[in-house]
Protein backbone atom coordinates (compact mmCIF):
# COMPACT_ATOMS: atom_id res chain seq x y z
CA UNK A 1 0.00 0.00 0.00
CA UNK A 2 2.96 2.66 -0.65
CA UNK A 3 1.85 6.05 -2.18
CA UNK A 4 -1.92 5.68 -0.42
CA UNK A 5 -1.21 9.06 0.74
CA UNK A 6 -0.87 10.28 -3.00
CA UNK A 7 -4.21 8.43 -3.72
CA UNK A 8 -5.98 9.69 -0.75
CA UNK A 9 -5.05 13.66 -1.50
CA UNK A 10 -5.74 13.06 -5.23
CA UNK A 11 -9.52 12.06 -4.58
CA UNK A 12 -9.41 14.38 -1.73
CA UNK A 13 -8.65 17.22 -4.10
CA UNK A 14 -11.53 16.02 -6.92
CA UNK A 15 -14.14 16.21 -3.96
CA UNK A 16 -13.46 19.22 -2.01
CA UNK A 17 -12.82 21.31 -5.86
CA UNK A 18 -16.56 19.46 -7.07
CA UNK A 19 -18.22 20.28 -3.44
CA UNK A 20 -17.08 23.78 -3.99
CA UNK A 21 -17.73 24.51 -7.10
CA UNK A 22 -21.55 23.43 -6.26
CA UNK A 23 -21.53 25.13 -2.93
CA UNK A 24 -20.38 28.39 -5.20
CA UNK A 25 -23.17 27.45 -7.69
CA UNK A 26 -25.92 27.17 -5.75
CA UNK A 27 -24.86 30.71 -3.31
CA UNK A 28 -24.99 32.48 -6.26
CA UNK A 29 -27.99 30.93 -7.43
CA UNK A 30 -29.83 31.68 -4.13
CA UNK A 31 -28.63 35.27 -3.99
CA UNK A 32 -29.62 36.14 -7.83
CA UNK A 33 -33.17 34.48 -7.34
CA UNK A 34 -33.44 36.92 -4.42
CA UNK A 35 -32.12 40.44 -6.58
CA UNK A 36 -34.66 38.46 -9.32
CA UNK A 37 -37.67 38.40 -6.37
CA UNK A 38 -36.74 41.53 -4.92
CA UNK A 39 -36.72 43.44 -8.94
CA UNK A 40 -40.46 42.13 -9.95
CA UNK A 41 -41.31 43.06 -6.34
CA UNK A 42 -39.78 46.83 -7.10
CA UNK A 43 -41.16 47.06 -10.11
CA UNK A 44 -45.11 45.69 -9.34
CA UNK A 45 -45.39 48.37 -6.90
CA UNK A 46 -43.94 51.35 -9.33
CA UNK A 47 -46.22 53.36 -11.04
CA UNK A 48 -46.26 53.12 -14.77
CA UNK A 49 -44.99 55.49 -16.76
CA UNK B 1 -39.56 15.35 -13.01
CA UNK B 2 -37.40 18.11 -14.87
CA UNK B 3 -34.30 17.17 -16.71
CA UNK B 4 -31.88 18.78 -14.05
CA UNK B 5 -33.42 16.22 -11.15
CA UNK B 6 -32.76 13.34 -13.70
CA UNK B 7 -29.15 14.26 -14.27
CA UNK B 8 -28.39 15.03 -10.64
CA UNK B 9 -29.81 11.15 -9.88
CA UNK B 10 -27.59 9.88 -12.87
CA UNK B 11 -24.35 11.81 -11.89
CA UNK B 12 -24.77 9.95 -8.29
CA UNK B 13 -25.71 6.75 -9.63
CA UNK B 14 -22.72 6.93 -11.87
CA UNK B 15 -20.40 8.58 -9.18
CA UNK B 16 -20.90 5.99 -6.61
CA UNK B 17 -20.63 3.39 -9.67
CA UNK B 18 -17.39 4.53 -10.56
CA UNK B 19 -16.16 4.88 -6.48
CA UNK B 20 -16.99 1.26 -6.22
CA UNK B 21 -14.91 0.52 -9.50
CA UNK B 22 -12.09 2.15 -8.26
CA UNK B 23 -11.48 1.16 -5.36
CA UNK B 24 -13.13 -2.03 -4.97
CA UNK B 25 -13.74 -3.81 -8.63
CA UNK B 26 -10.70 -3.08 -10.37
CA UNK B 27 -7.11 -4.69 -9.89
CA UNK B 28 -4.10 -2.86 -8.84
CA UNK B 29 -2.04 -2.29 -12.00
CA UNK B 30 1.48 -4.09 -11.33
CA UNK B 31 4.17 -1.54 -11.71
CA UNK B 32 2.64 1.94 -10.59
CA UNK B 33 0.59 0.11 -7.57
CA UNK B 34 -2.30 1.51 -5.63
CA UNK B 35 -1.44 5.23 -7.02
CA UNK B 36 -2.28 4.21 -11.11
CA UNK B 37 -5.90 4.32 -9.47
CA UNK B 38 -5.65 7.85 -10.14
CA UNK B 39 -5.49 7.52 -13.81
CA UNK B 40 -9.79 6.92 -14.03
CA UNK B 41 -10.63 9.85 -12.50
CA UNK B 42 -7.34 12.05 -14.61
CA UNK B 43 -8.41 10.77 -17.67
CA UNK B 44 -11.80 11.52 -17.83
CA UNK B 45 -11.40 15.22 -16.28
CA UNK B 46 -8.69 15.65 -19.21
CA UNK B 47 -11.74 14.36 -21.98
CA UNK B 48 -14.50 16.60 -19.50
CA UNK B 49 -12.28 19.73 -20.23
CA UNK B 50 -11.17 19.12 -23.46
CA UNK B 51 -15.43 18.65 -24.32
CA UNK B 52 -15.89 22.03 -22.45
CA UNK B 53 -13.57 23.77 -24.46
CA UNK B 54 -14.57 22.29 -28.02
CA UNK B 55 -18.05 23.81 -26.68
CA UNK B 56 -16.56 27.27 -26.30
CA UNK B 57 -14.90 26.99 -29.42
CA UNK B 58 -18.07 26.35 -31.35
CA UNK B 59 -20.36 28.25 -29.67
CA UNK B 60 -17.95 31.29 -29.64
CA UNK B 61 -18.16 30.86 -33.85
CA UNK B 62 -22.11 30.32 -33.82
CA UNK B 63 -22.20 33.51 -31.45
CA UNK B 64 -19.36 35.79 -33.54
CA UNK B 65 -21.75 34.59 -36.81
CA UNK B 66 -24.84 35.24 -34.77
CA UNK B 67 -24.99 37.89 -32.39
CA UNK B 68 -27.11 36.37 -30.32
CA UNK B 69 -26.66 36.24 -26.68
CA UNK B 70 -28.29 32.88 -26.26
CA UNK B 71 -24.97 31.42 -27.81
CA UNK B 72 -22.67 33.08 -25.52
CA UNK B 73 -24.50 32.16 -22.48
CA UNK B 74 -23.89 28.42 -23.55
CA UNK B 75 -19.82 29.01 -24.49
CA UNK B 76 -19.09 31.55 -21.55
CA UNK B 77 -20.86 28.50 -18.93
CA UNK B 78 -18.85 25.55 -20.78
CA UNK B 79 -15.45 28.30 -20.14
CA UNK B 80 -16.23 28.06 -16.68
CA UNK B 81 -16.60 24.58 -15.99
CA UNK B 82 -13.86 23.94 -18.23
CA UNK B 83 -12.02 25.67 -16.17
CA UNK B 84 -12.50 24.00 -13.15
CA UNK B 85 -11.78 20.41 -14.60
CA UNK B 86 -8.91 21.71 -15.75
CA UNK B 87 -7.45 22.52 -12.96
CA UNK B 88 -8.47 19.44 -11.60
CA UNK B 89 -6.92 17.22 -14.10
CA UNK B 90 -3.58 19.61 -13.34
CA UNK B 91 -3.69 19.06 -9.98
CA UNK B 92 -4.29 14.79 -10.30
CA UNK B 93 -1.57 14.75 -12.64
CA UNK B 94 1.01 16.95 -10.30
CA UNK B 95 -0.16 14.37 -7.56
CA UNK B 96 0.41 11.20 -9.69
CA UNK B 97 3.48 12.44 -11.06
CA UNK B 98 5.14 12.92 -7.81
CA UNK B 99 5.43 9.08 -6.61
CA UNK B 100 6.00 8.09 -9.78
CA UNK B 101 8.64 10.66 -11.81
CA UNK B 102 9.64 11.92 -8.53
CA UNK B 103 8.36 15.42 -9.01
CA UNK B 104 5.26 17.06 -9.00
CA UNK B 105 6.03 19.00 -12.45
CA UNK B 106 8.14 19.06 -15.21
CA UNK B 107 8.24 20.91 -18.21
CA UNK B 108 7.44 18.27 -20.53
CA UNK B 109 5.64 19.01 -23.88
CA UNK B 110 2.01 17.67 -22.69
CA UNK B 111 2.00 19.13 -19.38
CA UNK B 112 3.34 22.47 -20.44
CA UNK B 113 0.22 22.51 -23.32
CA UNK B 114 -1.96 21.69 -20.51
CA UNK B 115 -0.74 24.19 -18.35
CA UNK B 116 -0.72 26.72 -21.40
CA UNK B 117 -4.96 25.40 -21.82
CA UNK B 118 -5.54 26.57 -18.59
CA UNK B 119 -4.03 29.69 -18.92
CA UNK B 120 -5.58 30.60 -22.10
CA UNK B 121 -9.17 30.30 -20.36
CA UNK B 122 -8.31 32.15 -17.28
CA UNK B 123 -7.48 34.89 -19.69
CA UNK B 124 -10.96 34.20 -21.47
CA UNK B 125 -12.51 35.01 -17.93
CA UNK B 126 -10.05 38.11 -17.42
CA UNK B 127 -10.80 39.45 -20.75
CA UNK B 128 -14.57 38.67 -20.62
CA UNK B 129 -14.78 40.67 -17.11
CA UNK B 130 -12.90 43.48 -18.21
CA UNK B 131 -13.46 44.35 -21.41
CA UNK B 132 -15.34 47.85 -22.05
CA UNK B 133 -19.18 48.25 -22.83
CA UNK B 134 -22.15 45.55 -23.19
CA UNK B 135 -20.77 43.34 -26.15
CA UNK B 136 -17.25 44.12 -26.27
CA UNK B 137 -16.83 41.47 -23.04
CA UNK B 138 -18.16 38.63 -24.76
CA UNK B 139 -16.85 39.20 -28.31
CA UNK B 140 -13.27 39.38 -27.25
CA UNK B 141 -13.66 36.19 -24.77
CA UNK B 142 -15.05 34.60 -27.82
CA UNK B 143 -12.16 35.26 -29.77
CA UNK B 144 -10.10 33.71 -26.81
CA UNK B 145 -12.21 31.04 -27.12
CA UNK B 146 -11.87 30.09 -30.59
CA UNK B 147 -8.10 30.68 -30.78
CA UNK B 148 -7.48 29.21 -27.76
CA UNK B 149 -9.07 25.99 -28.41
CA UNK B 150 -6.02 25.23 -31.09
CA UNK B 151 -4.13 24.65 -28.06
CA UNK B 152 -6.57 21.36 -27.22
CA UNK B 153 -5.55 18.84 -30.40
CA UNK B 154 -1.89 20.36 -29.36
CA UNK B 155 -2.07 18.97 -25.74
CA UNK B 156 -4.00 15.47 -26.70
CA UNK B 157 -1.16 15.15 -29.25
CA UNK B 158 1.79 15.81 -27.24
CA UNK B 159 2.50 12.43 -26.35
CA UNK B 160 2.37 10.90 -29.86
CA UNK B 161 4.20 14.30 -31.48
CA UNK B 162 7.54 14.74 -28.67
CA UNK B 163 9.31 12.57 -26.56
CA UNK B 164 7.45 13.03 -23.31
CA UNK B 165 7.45 11.53 -19.62
CA UNK B 166 3.96 11.07 -19.82
CA UNK B 167 2.99 7.04 -20.49
CA UNK B 168 1.66 7.13 -24.59
CA UNK B 169 -1.74 6.57 -25.93
CA UNK B 170 -2.04 2.97 -24.35
CA UNK B 171 -6.62 3.28 -24.34
CA UNK B 172 -6.02 3.10 -27.94
CA UNK B 173 -3.73 0.49 -28.30
CA UNK B 174 -5.20 -2.22 -26.01
CA UNK B 175 -2.74 -1.32 -23.79
CA UNK B 176 -5.64 -1.62 -20.81
CA UNK B 177 -7.22 -4.64 -19.21
CA UNK B 178 -10.49 -5.22 -19.81
CA UNK B 179 -11.72 -4.37 -15.99
CA UNK B 180 -9.36 -0.75 -16.34
CA UNK B 181 -11.41 -0.33 -19.55
CA UNK B 182 -14.45 -1.05 -18.08
CA UNK B 183 -13.62 1.43 -15.20
CA UNK B 184 -12.38 3.62 -16.87
CA UNK B 185 -15.44 3.81 -19.15
CA UNK B 186 -18.13 3.99 -16.09
CA UNK B 187 -16.07 7.18 -15.06
CA UNK B 188 -16.00 8.62 -18.30
CA UNK B 189 -19.64 8.31 -18.58
CA UNK B 190 -19.98 9.67 -15.07
CA UNK B 191 -17.76 12.97 -15.37
CA UNK B 192 -19.63 13.53 -18.94
CA UNK B 193 -23.03 13.57 -17.30
CA UNK B 194 -21.51 15.61 -14.29
CA UNK B 195 -20.64 18.07 -16.92
CA UNK B 196 -23.89 18.14 -18.42
CA UNK B 197 -25.71 18.96 -15.05
CA UNK B 198 -22.89 21.75 -14.27
CA UNK B 199 -23.60 23.29 -17.23
CA UNK B 200 -27.83 23.13 -17.08
CA UNK B 201 -27.55 24.79 -13.46
CA UNK B 202 -24.50 27.61 -14.63
CA UNK B 203 -26.92 28.73 -18.25
CA UNK B 204 -29.96 29.00 -16.09
CA UNK B 205 -28.22 31.46 -13.33
CA UNK B 206 -26.74 32.91 -16.86
CA UNK B 207 -30.31 33.09 -17.70
CA UNK B 208 -31.29 34.99 -14.66
CA UNK B 209 -28.46 37.13 -14.55
CA UNK B 210 -30.09 38.64 -17.97
CA UNK B 211 -33.39 38.49 -16.47
CA UNK B 212 -32.34 40.86 -13.76
CA UNK B 213 -30.37 43.08 -16.14
CA UNK B 214 -33.34 43.18 -18.33
CA UNK B 215 -35.37 44.48 -15.61
CA UNK B 216 -32.64 47.11 -13.94
CA UNK B 217 -33.12 49.01 -17.73
CA UNK B 218 -36.82 48.70 -17.30
CA UNK B 219 -37.18 50.23 -13.93
CA UNK B 220 -34.36 52.39 -14.37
Amino acid sequence: MENMGYLFAAYTVIWVVVFGYVLSLSNRQNKLKRELESLKETLKEQPPG
Amino acid sequence: MNVRNILLGCAVALMAASLYLVFLYVPTEATMGVVQRIFYFHVPLAWVAFLAFFIVFAFSIIYLWKRAEKWDVIASASAEVGTVFTTLFLATGSIWARPVWGVWWTWDPRLTSALILWIIYIAYHLVRTHADGGSRGPRFAAVVGIVGFIDVPIVALAITLWRTQHPGPAIFQGGLAPSMMLTLMVCLVAFTVLYALFMLLRIAMKNDEREIRRLKLTRS
